[in-house]
């Protein structure tokens, strides 16, 4: 990890873990909360599916303010290892210390531990991940020779973008068959420009012409695209619009260029944005 | 520079040239003499074509001929060029009647100002393409026909429109009439049948003009609901040319009916005035939509048979599917023509599937409305699939289904052009034989698998924990200790204190792409088998990710890829038995394999991709120009767009004349030659592990 380069100025780093005072603005599309609620009460870990953009990072904080448990965040990366999930030995003062990583962290807080994109991660982490995963709950310290027991309280849940990764980055199934999956998809046209006006105060017509942009991009996938707009974009162009940009301006930044860099379909998007404003 | 040549030169060149379509009465002597006037560099220029559009047809190279000079007179070098690209695209694509008259039509080459901003199909395809897939959510194809129309499932365009002087406006033009065919089949122009409606004027074309200018207006109100933006555009295209009796199309809620309608008061005294983005409305768009209709019914039966628990299979599918679906729609709130749909299973909501949706989509647009009796299972559904089963198995038969099969373009050296999709591909399994075969070969090559495989052991990169590095994981102890007293010592202490683990990564994969053709016959088949069995143990060793395909065929419309291994299949029984069923077939034409294969290969994730050949000589067809260098320079351009694709390509042959064309195709050093074919299987996986280490 390039970031502890110099080990002996290293300090820990904290601050993921947060408790989350506001209630963070979800839509139930269907039986979602519910679903989330049962698989906490029963101490069984949870699995959020669905395309980037399509809320499931926003639907575990709305669930950590509901259950008023603190949030862990990791965002997980190809040079994620175990040890960075568990924690390791830093040496400060001429002495070694040990400092738990998130996970430990989140297992003795009792907190919600969130991996997200967890496939990314190195394999390895699945070691550290499978015996808290099942009904051993337990997470094995190993270069400590301590194993931590979950409380009740703590949950393990971790999103998965079954899309776009290639085969080499499918979840084992040794993996998957340990969680709850909850599916998450954009949600439906009337839905989704209620979350828009909500989110960024745009007037319906805007919401709307943004969703027709969007079901427009969606009907691409696959056909030059590997993934159509999130409503995370169009809550982004709504922001921008606004602003006081114009439509155009704002969805060319906030949604064309982000789904793609080929000139083409770059045009064509901009060609749909000119079609529905 | 070269004098001219004279009248009788060319007279005998031409003789020679076009002698299949010369008769009594059609001679070159009119050609010759108009010829003899240009200089020489052009009269070299109209032969070198004359030349190379014979390799096509000869009826199309006199018409070039006869064409030229004018052509030469009135057009710059670059009209001229894409004049004859034009004329060869048509001919490949539509035969020699609308090839030849493109020749005719120099005029719409001229350089003008309408022509210098014209926007032609041939470049903003690819951007019209994606437009319409975006808008319609069902694939729809774009085509090009003298006037725009649509079969509700081919949208027709212009092949160049020059209707302003302004390239933007133009491609803008191009969109509106897109959207307007599209418009005609989602907001139910061919709801009736209308060209029937129109026969029983008693002028046919102008009823169905009338009715089409009506149409467009009422479509212009439905798409300002969806798509102000195409609209407006609409509207300015329009100009204040709306008569007051069409007010009535205004209506969001109008329907077709009312157009005809209007059609029945107005057909006496309404003049249509010349609108840029008329567009015809034909007979094709009902019996597509009917075809259709009854496809995607009876597949949507099927569909929903499919999603049914497994423990109704006792009953009567039929029964099952129309007593426990139901589907309901209902218009989606704010947007015309967009329907909300949920299904109930049991009563209880289902998400469909995806295609399941995509078809219930394509029928909404096509009826607007999912019909009750759609939810009777047809027992036709199953036919349809067993039928399909079949006819992919039995691959050789199936020449003129498109279905399993792909195109690919070819290089034309001489045009300097690609012809379009002119290649013809299907992919087959080799048929499995079980006699045994890599059984014996490892016996028989038992020691040499051993030492085999033990190189490639070598060659394997294992996970390893590094100490003593400056970036790294973790503390090394060790390193910290001897570190620390070092500074107690006065000295300074080492940066190297961290350990790193090296994580294995071969991320490679390879395709080898092996020559079935028919003169691998007899002992260099046998060697080729006998490689492949080789070089899959020792690539079982080494873990990399790859596969093998056999090429052969006979023209550009039977190339065919055989399946011996995919990325991901094992190496199990069925790839042996694969390997051993691998039998000479027919011809090399090589490019459109290399470019099928570079398509497999780049939807493999791998930091290198290898596209190995076993090869036994030069690209080669049967009967067309393949032969020769027109064969060779296509396979080069295929290898240069399989380069360009960040695919490495090598190719082991054993053709002793590989050095004349081989270092041309694969570079200089991206082949090998084994010039002894017994030491094949012996050398092809050494190879690969030199090529790789």
């Amino acid at each position: 990890m390039g970031t502890r380069a110099t080990p002996l100025n290293t300090r820990p780093l904290q601050g993921e873990a947060r408790i989350i005072a506001a209630e963070p603005y979800y839509e139930a599309v269907a039986g979602e909360i519910a679903l989330f609620e049962a698989a906490h009460a029963s101490q069984l870990p949870v699995l959020l599916k669905g395309p980037t953009g399509s809320g499931k990072t926003r639907f575990i904080e709305h669930m950590a303010w509901r259950l008023k448990r603190p949030l862990v965040t990791v965002s997980c990366h190809d040079d994620l290892t175990a040890a960075d999930l568990v924690g390791r030995y830093l040496i400060t003062n001429n002495e070694t210390v040990w400092v738990d990583g998130p996970l430990a962290r989140a297992v003795r807080s009792g907190a919600i531990c969130y991996l997200d994109e967890v496939v990314e991660a190195r394999r390895d982490t699945t070691v550290v991940i499978h015996p808290l995963a099942d009904d051993r709950r337990m997470l094995p310290m190993e270069k400590r020779g301590e194993l931590l027991q979950a409380p009740p309280e703590f949950l393990l849940a971790m999103s998965y973008n079954p899309g776009y990764q290639s085969v080499l980055k499918e979840l084992k199934h040794s993996t998957r068959q340990r969680f709850v999956a909850i599916e998450f998809q954009y949600p439906n046209a009337a839905l989704e420009e209620k979350i828009i006006r909500t989110e960024t105060g745009a007037d319906a017509a805007i919401a709307a012409a943004l969703v027709r942009l969007a079901q427009m991009t969606r009907n691409l996938k696959g056909n030059g695209l590997d993934e159509g707009a999130s409503t995370r974009l169009l809550v982004h162009a709504a922001k921008l619009i606004a602003r006081g940009i114009a439509p155009a301006a704002a969805c060319h930044g906030a949604i064309a260029e982000a789904l793609s860099d080929d000139p083409e379909m770059l045009c064509a998007i901009d060609e749909f944005v000119s079609s529905v404003f | 520079m070269a004098a001219p040549l004279s009248q009788a030169e060319l007279t005998q060149q031409l003789d020679y040239l076009l002698s299949p379509v010369l008769s009594s009465r059609r001679t070159t002597t009119p050609l010759a003499e108009l010829l003899a006037a240009l200089t020489r560099a052009q009269q070299d220029f109209v032969l070198h074509w004359i030349e190379v559009i014979d390799r096509s047809n000869y009826e199309m190279a006199y018409q070039f001929a006869a064409a030229a000079p004018a052509a030469l007179a009135r057009l710059d070098d670059k009209s001229v060029e894409s004049w004859i690209l034009n004329a060869l695209d048509t001919y490949d694509r539509d035969g020699l009647y609308l090839g030849s008259q493109v020749f005719k039509q120099i005029d719409a080459w001229l350089p003008s100002a309408a022509n210098e901003h014209a926007a032609t199909f041939e470049h903003y395809a690819p951007v019209l393409e994606l437009y319409a897939c975006g808008l319609a959510g069902r694939r729809l194809r774009l085509d090009i026909a003298a006037e725009p129309y649509t079969d509700t499932e081919t949208l027709y365009l212009p092949p160049r429109i020059a209707a302003f002087a302004d390239t933007a406006a133009n491609f803008n033009l191009y969109k509106v009439i897109i959207t307007l065919l599209w418009a005609q089949g989602r907001y139910g122009t061919f709801h009736t049948d209308i060209v029937s409606a129109c026969a029983v004027y008693a002028d046919l074309e102008r009823a169905t003009t009338l009715l089409s200018h009506f149409e467009t207006l009422r479509l212009e109100s439905c798409i300002a609901t969806v798509l102000p933006g195409v609209a407006r555009d609409l509207a300015r295209l329009r100009g204040n040319t709306t008569d007051s009796r069409c007010a009535v199309l205004q209506n969001p809620a109008a329907t077709v009916r009312d157009s005809l309608k209007l059609l029945a008061e107005l057909y006496d005294v309404f003049a249509a005035p010349a609108l840029p983005h008329h567009t015809a409305l034909r007979t094709e768009a009902t019996t597509t939509r009917n075809k259709r209709l009854q496809r995607e019914r009876s597949a949507l039966a099927e569909a929903l048979a499919q999603m049914l628990p497994e423990q109704s299979s006792d009953k009567a599918p039929e029964a099952a599917a129309q007593d426990r679906i139901e589907i309901k729609t209902k218009p989606a709130p704010g947007t015309a023509g967009n329907f909300d749909v949920e299904i109930r299973l049991d009563s209880l909501p289902v998400t469909p599937p995806e295609h399941v949706a995509q078809l219930l989509d394509s029928i909404l647009q096509d009826l607007g409305e999912i019909p009750d009796d759609y939810l009777h299972a047809s027992g036709s559904g199953k036919q349809t699939l067993s039928a399909d089963d079949e006819s992919a198995g039995d691959g050789k038969d199936m020449a003129d289904d498109e279905a399993g099969t792909h195109l690919y373009n070819e290089w034309d050296h001489k045009r300097r052009h690609y012809r379009k999709d002119w290649c013809l591909l299907r992919e087959l399994d080799v048929a499995p034989v079980d006699n045994g075969f890599v059984e014996d070969t490892l016996t028989r090559y038992r020691p040499q698998v051993a030492q085999l495989k033990r190189s490639f052991e070598m060659l394997r990169d294992e996970d390893r924990l590094l100490k003593r590095q400056s970036t790294g994981d973790d503390i090394d102890f060790d390193a910290l200790v001897a570190g620390y007293a070092d500074l107690k010592s006065g000295m300074e202490l080492p940066e190297r204190l961290l350990t790193r683990r090296h994580k294995a990564e071969r991320d490679l994969a390879a395709l080898f792409m092996v020559d079935m053709s028919g003169s691998t016959k007899g002992w260099i088949n046998d060697a080729e088998r006998e490689s492949l069995v080789m070089l899959c143990e020792a690539l079982e060793v080494l873990g990399d990710r790859y596969a093998i395909y056999g090429f052969s065929g006979v023209t550009r419309k039977r190339c065919e890829i055989f399946r011996i291994k995919r990325f991901n299949e094992p190496y199990d029984n069925t790839v042996k038995q694969r390997i051993a069923g691998i039998t000479p077939q027919d011809y090399t034409r090589m490019g459109v394999a290399i470019r099928h294969l570079t398509k497999l290969l780049n939807e493999v994730d791998a930091r290198t991709r290898l596209l190995v050949t076993l090869s036994d000589g030069k690209p080669d067809d049967y009967s067309d120009h393949y032969r020769g260098e027109y064969g060779i320079e296509d396979t080069r351009q295929a290898l240069i767009e399989a380069h360009h694709a960040g695919i490495k390509p090598f190719c082991i042959t054993i053709d002793h004349e590989a050095r004349d064309y081989l270092p041309h195709l694969y570079g200089p050093v991206n082949w090998t030659l084994v010039d002894n074919v017994e030491r094949l299987p012996l050398k092809v996986a050494d190879i690969y592990r030199r090529l790789t280490a």
